[in-house]
């Protein structure tokens, strides 16, 4: 709450114009389809859909009932019905088993598969295959920006991390190019481009490709600079615990789409409440960013303020009484019924945490990161999990072990692979597939201590030669090198140095001091030096492909007002946690910039850990 | 909880790691309980207005028409109509093909789109329109009319499939032409149309000739196993597999199967075919586990069942079975024979020897999990007997695996009374740490004794103030305070 603010920090330009274009064409598409229809909604579009229009915007375009995709037989009626949905293969093949039944019955509609944000062959063929061209149609909504606040907009395809980096399947990475096309064509002209990462690569080759297509017209841009990162050139910050208040919030209840439902036990009443996060919640805009441990003074603040506040109507006349009830008493109701709400889930969540022994799990991924104590954290995580404490945590401590230690040793694989299996089911020999598949749980080759070595010499003899000693170990196996990085580029602060909460100097408040978060240390570390340059080494333990480019000579405009050039989009690729906004917020704050997040959704270290279960049916 | 500051405020806040704790007894819980208390408190006379909280809307800006709507899209952009050459520079992304870049306009995409029935873009919606009127003909890229004569090179049908136009893939008879458009399509960076590729190369190649290209072109083949893997077409994959060499991953995904079978026979009877396959050492060992695990469940399952429904054993009445045991993992299994069938002999399948023998339980594990279901059980004999061991002299000595604070966590997690806690606290070895379970659990005789031992006398006279007057534990104080055997060191 105290952080000194640059006052020349530039206005965010205003993102609600991309809710309303999505709105439109959605209306547009629904009128495509004229008279009464029902309309199926695939269930993760319910959300997105909410934030841009309400059912009263459906109606009024005819649209009959409302149903969600649901994968079973369909009861409707109608004689149209329309399907809003995702490009996936299981849903168009349900679809076609609803219209080949029909068909089985001699029942005639018409249908209509609206695809969101794209539609994929794939999807196209099966439709073919399958004989029913011509009684279905199809369509596409370019629905790719939600903006959830007024610096986070998200592409909501969670699937994106899954696809792009376990399966290796590139078929959102022009979706992702077209959203950054979307941004530049209403909030640019952009004139530096930075990035690392392959994907990142990829999609400013696919945005650059349809910039060519298209035609720029020259307005002044909003957004001047973009910095494009790949989830996995960082894997380590999303599997952290959350100690930020809006990041643990997520971690307990799980944001959907900017909003939370808090149950029973945070409201204080039997029944559940949804509630809105953004800026618009004057409390929670107060607390969002702050460390947990700093929210209870806070709070304990506003509601001894609030209590004064009420408290001015005692010596009030009744004029005076009049003026306050008409202009204070529906505000200060308002904060009322806020702070009590997060009082009451802070409450709530100090619970949750206290029963799962949370203080130990934080010093022993804290030990991780620092790369101390090793033996006792292995100890700890083998406890975690004959004691069958919570599956996706277990699995959580696992895969940070082997990316800060570059894998785990083949013994201790073995030993704690068969005691997960024996403990949580041997089905999930599927998970640890994929978790070796990408890279984030994974067994030292033999070999691989070289590294320890290589790191020693690299202190003893000058950048060169360490770098050319990296090139040839960089072949031995995909490692992420956390250690040798954090070094570098200083992730972990000195541990005797005494980390004031209350006055953060770094973003690694948002660790508890512990760590800065490697995604934003690079950002800052590429603004501050315009480039990579000086980060040879960096980017080479990353593997990288980084890259920054600016515009032609004359597409970067003379009148470019300097603020936007501190307006800064970054996108992240695979998704970004609350704790890393909440740590570019920060920097923003430190430097005059203001930073816009772009991410494909938003992500937390159940959501990318659950994306890797294969063990259902 | 003892700490070594007065100012605890100042203490939290400030310390490194421990920045913040989640204990009960915590300052910050209390002032946060006081705040809530305080907030509930104030009086307000509360109308019904409910729903303000939920309907903090964001944008919320009134639509009129959608041609309004789009209209004022358009003027939000200041656009000047000047065309400018925004050129971002191409970077090398991959091995690249030699490119010569076409001019296609946004506007003969969005022609190409409108056959398809598709809406106008975005960025059309606001740019384009007013050149198309003035002079449509003009706009046309030279490309366009390439439509009639259908003779597109590889790239330029990527290119068209990338924007959605017409498209054929017909005239790609010749193998190299198919190798060249899949190699276009990987450079073009859009698995969508890699995919699409793929699947007309799949139904215009043998098998054989597609896996032996895919060998060499690992991003086409991992679309292509992606895409085989949603189609469910899992022969097909099994085949790819093997002529990769791939026979670990073969294996894997033939093991995935049994989560499709219901039925715990058919189940089982799948689990065992599976104990032939190409899995490695390790995993096969694991296969093997799933199978024998399966197996026994089904036995226990069924005779279980017979006894609770013939009320035969009282453990069944007592605490009826919530669930069925099969599918469960291998401890939940071992907890479950813990619980209703301890003390059976090895002999028996569902007795917990036996599991523990054939799943190669270890020690640790092992205590854990019985810790766990005899003191939910109540049963502090049982749970007595895990830790007592004796040496040749006949003498009992309590040993455990595991740290005996961690084993009071657990018994305190099961309800047990403080004469069982007190027990177990006093065999942990840190002083320190024993005096902050002890305080935590209310075991005062442990903290009495322990500062007694510590001949630590403000300590208790401190201790002395926190139990109630005229409780045992404050006589207990109070009669050592006035031993004058014992000398204190303050």
């Amino acid at each position: 709450m105290a952080h000194s603010v640059r006052r020349d920090a530039p206005e965010l330009p205003d993102f609600s114009l991309l809710k309303r274009l999505a709105r439109d064409q959605l209306i547009y598409l629904l009128e495509q389809l004229p008279g009464k229809k029902d309309l199926f909604i695939e269930a993760d579009l319910m959300s997105p859909l909410d934030r841009i229009a309400n059912v009263t915007t459906l109606k009024e375009h005819e649209v009959d009932k409302l149903y969600k995709v649901e994968h079973k037989s369909i009861v409707s009626t109608s004689d149209q019905l329309c399907f809003l949905i995702r490009p996936r293969i299981q849903t168009v093949k349900w679809i076609c088993d609803v219209v080949n039944a029909d068909k089985a019955v001699g029942k005639f509609r018409r249908y209509k598969v609206i695809f969101c944000p794209q539609k994929f062959y794939a999807c196209e063929t099966l439709l073919e295959e399958q004989g029913i061209i011509g009684d279905v149609t199809t369509d596409e909504w370019s629905f790719y920006l939600l903006p959830l606040d007024d610096d986070i907009i998200s592409l909501e395809l969670p699937e994106f991390f899954r696809d792009n980096f376990l399966e290796g399947d590139q078929r959102w990475v022009r979706t992702a190019g077209s959203a950054l096309h979307l941004l530049h064509s209403l909030y640019g002209p952009f004139s530096k481009v930075y990035g690392i990462g392959r994907c990142s690569k990829m999609a400013y080759e696919s945005w650059r490709e349809q910039v060519k297509e298209g035609e720029q017209r020259v307005r002044q841009a909003d957004i001047g600079n973009v910095f494009l990162i790949d989830r996995d050139v960082d894997l380590v910050t999303p599997l952290c615990s959350q100690v930020v208040y809006e990041g643990l919030v997520d971690d307990i209840f799980r944001i959907k789409c900017g909003c939370v439902e808090f149950g029973p036990d945070v409201t204080s009443s039997d029944k559940s409440m949804k509630v809105m996060l953004n800026s618009q919640d004057k409390v929670f805009n107060e607390i969002r960013n702050e460390h947990f441990s700093q929210v209870f003074g806070f709070l304990s603040q506003k509601a001894r303020n609030l209590q004064t506040a009420y408290d001015k109507r005692s010596g009030m006349d009744i004029k005076q009484m009049k003026t306050f009830v008409s202009e204070e008493l529906k505000g200060l109701k308002k904060e009322h019924r806020l702070l009590s709400l997060h009082i009451g889930a802070s409450e709530s969540m100090m619970k949750k945490k206290t029963k799962q022994d949370f203080q130990e799990m934080l010093k022993t991924e804290h030990s991780l990161l620092e790369g101390f104590e090793i033996r006792e954290c292995i100890s700890f995580i083998e406890e975690h999990i004959n004691r069958q404490a919570s599956m996706v945590e277990s699995m959580r401590l696992l895969c940070l072990l082997s990316l800060t230690e570059n894998g785990l040793l083949p013994k201790d694989y073995r030993s704690l692979k068969a005691q997960y299996l024996q403990s949580y089911g041997v089905d999930h020999l599927l998970t640890f597939s994929n978790l070796k598949q990408l890279g984030l749980l994974v067994e030292q080759q033999p070999g691989e201590t070289l590294t320890v070595m290589e790191s020693r010499v690299g202190k003893l003899v000058n950048d060169k030669t360490a770098g050319k000693l990296t090139d040839a170990f960089s072949s031995l196996a995909k490692k992420s090198n956390f250690r040798a990085l954090s070094r570098r580029l200083n992730l972990v602060p000195k541990s005797d140095e005494e980390y004031d909460l209350r006055v953060p100097r770094d973003m690694a408040y948002i660790f508890s001091g512990a760590y800065i978060p490697l995604s934003c240390k690079l950002i800052e570390q590429v603004l501050e030096r315009d480039g990579w340059t000086g980060l040879e080494e960096v980017t080479r333990m990353i593997n990288g492909h980084e890259f920054a480019v600016t515009a032609g000579s004359n597409g970067s405009d003379p009148r470019g007002r300097s603020d936007a050039q501190r307006i800064i989009l970054v996108m992240f690729l695979g998704g970004c946690t609350y704790s890393e906004i909440s740590a570019l917020r920060f920097l923003g704050k430190e430097k005059g910039y203001k930073f816009v997040v772009v991410t494909t959704a938003i992500t937390n270290s159940a959501r990318v850990l659950e994306s890797m279960l294969d063990n259902h049916a | 909880m003892i700490r070594g500051k007065p100012d605890d405020d100042e203490y939290w806040n400030s310390s490194k790691f421990k920045a913040f704790t989640f204990d009960d007894e915590d300052d910050d819980f209390t002032r946060l309980k006081e705040s809530k208390r305080a907030v509930n408190s104030i009086l307000v006379e509360d109308e019904d207005e409910e729903d303000e909280v939920e309907k903090v809307n964001w944008s919320g800006e009134p639509v009129g028409s959608i041609s309004w709507s789009v209209k004022e899209t358009a003027s939000n952009i200041r656009s000047t109509g000047e065309v400018r050459d925004l050129s971002f520079p191409k970077i090398d992304t991959a091995p690249s093909l030699p490119k010569n870049s076409s001019g296609y306009s946004l506007s003969s995409l969005f022609k190409g789109k409108a056959k398809t029935g598709s809406l106008q873009s975005f960025s059309e919606s606001f740019s384009e329109q007013s050149l198309r009127n003035y002079a449509p003909e003009l706009r046309k890229p030279k490309s366009e009319y390439k439509d009639y004569i259908s003779d597109w090179t590889p790239e330029e049908t990527v290119k068209r499939m990338q924007q959605g136009k017409a498209y054929s893939l017909e005239k790609f008879h010749f193998l190299q032409d198919k190798l060249l458009l899949l190699d276009e399509a990987v450079n073009a960076h859009d698995g969508n149309v890699i995919t699409a590729v793929l699947i007309f190369l799949k139904k215009s190649l043998s098998k054989e000739i597609l896996f032996r290209e895919l060998i060499a072109r690992e991003i086409a083949l991992r679309h292509y196993i992606h895409y085989l893997k949603e189609m469910g077409e899992h022969k097909h994959l099994v085949e790819l597999f093997k002529s990769l060499g791939r026979t670990e991953d073969m294996a894997l995904m033939q093991y995935r199967d049994h989560l499709n079978i219901k039925d715990e026979n058919r189940r089982r009877d799948f689990l065992k075919n599976c104990l032939s396959l190409p899995f490695s050492q390790e995993d096969a060992t694991h296969v093997l586990d799933h199978y024998t695990l399966l197996e026994r469940q089904i036995i226990i399952e069924a005779n279980d069942k017979h006894v609770e429904s013939s009320s035969q054993a009282d453990i069944f009445k007592k605490y009826p079975r919530k669930a069925s045991i099969l599918n469960m993992p291998i401890i939940t299994t071992l907890y479950y024979s813990c619980f209703y069938h301890y003390g059976e002999s090895e002999g028996t399948y569902s007795s917990p020897a036996n599991i523990r023998k054939t799943f190669r339980i270890s020690d640790k594990q092992f205590l854990l999990t019985c810790l766990g279901a005899r003191a939910k059980l109540k049963a502090w004999f049982d749970v007595d007997a895990l830790f007592t061991t004796k040496n040749w002299l006949g003498y009992t000595k309590k040993r455990s695996p595991i740290g005996f604070h961690r084993i009071v966590d657990i018994l305190h997690k099961n309800n047990a009374p403080v004469q069982v806690l007190q027990e177990y606290v006093n065999l942990v070895e840190d002083t320190e740490q024993k005096i902050s379970l002890a305080q935590k659990y209310k075991c005062h005789d442990v903290i009495i004794n322990t500062y007694r031992d510590l001949k630590d006398r403000q300590l208790l006279i401190g201790y002395r103030e926190k139990v109630e007057r005229s409780s045992p534990e404050y006589r207990k104080i109070e009669e050592l305070l006035c031993n004058s055997q014992i000398r204190w060191k303050n």
